[in-house]
């Protein structure tokens, strides 16, 4: 597996759920945080990619 | 509600530390002690699940190099996942492949394995003493 973007998603799907169950305490609250986890960490490694386009290696 | 009573209950005949250790050595076990099944589980299968990615992305188990500090915290992370790492190290794994794509990767799973687990532990910490 090398892809990076599928490495990201497994590695947020994780420590979403780690921290959604850890965080809450019922099934509805922990699906919504976690959700809301996974989609924060997705979104903010797309946006800083895009951050970091213009800059060369 | 009753769950909240009866885990204060066994709480308080618990010994912390040993609980501690407990949920140290097999991540969720604190939790499953005090009765918390649907947390203890998702611990017991997520976190190990989460470090054996790292080894399988050919991630490295950090040796306790005080001379070279970050190495050091990363060993202390990666032995956060309590026996789960001991087992890893006694079958020969995490040498870790440094050119492989997936090295930094693995060492990302592995340390950060290491250290939800430590905060699970602390959380079962909390049950132990009735915080939670």
């Amino acid at each position: 597996m090398s892809s990076h973007f599928l490495l990201l998603l497994v590695f947020a799907l994780f420590v979403s759920i780690v921290f959604a169950v850890l965080l809450r305490d019922d099934a509805r609250s922990q699906l919504r945080f976690g959700g809301l986890l996974f989609g924060a960490f997705v979104l903010s490694a797309i946006l800083l990619g895009w951050l970091m386009y213009p800059f060369p290696l | 509600m009753r769950v909240r009573e009866a885990t204060v209950e066994r709480a308080q005949g618990a010994n912390p530390a040993l609980v501690c250790l407990a949920a140290w050595a097999v991540p969720g076990l604190g939790h499953l002690w005090f009765r918390r099944r649907f947390k203890g589980l998702v611990f017991l299968i997520v976190l190990p699940l989460m470090f054996g990615t790292g080894l399988w992305l050919e991630g490295q188990l950090f040796p306790f190099e005080l001379s070279q500090p970050l190495v050091a915290l990363a060993a202390l992370a990666d032995v956060g996942i309590g026996v789960t790492y001991l087992a890893a190290k006694a079958l020969g794994y995490g040498g870790g492949n440094v050119v492989a794509i997936t090295y930094e990767y693995g060492n990302a799973f592995l340390i950060v394995a290491g250290l939800l687990n430590l905060l699970v532990v602390i959380d079962a910490w909390d049950i132990a003493l009735g915080r939670k």
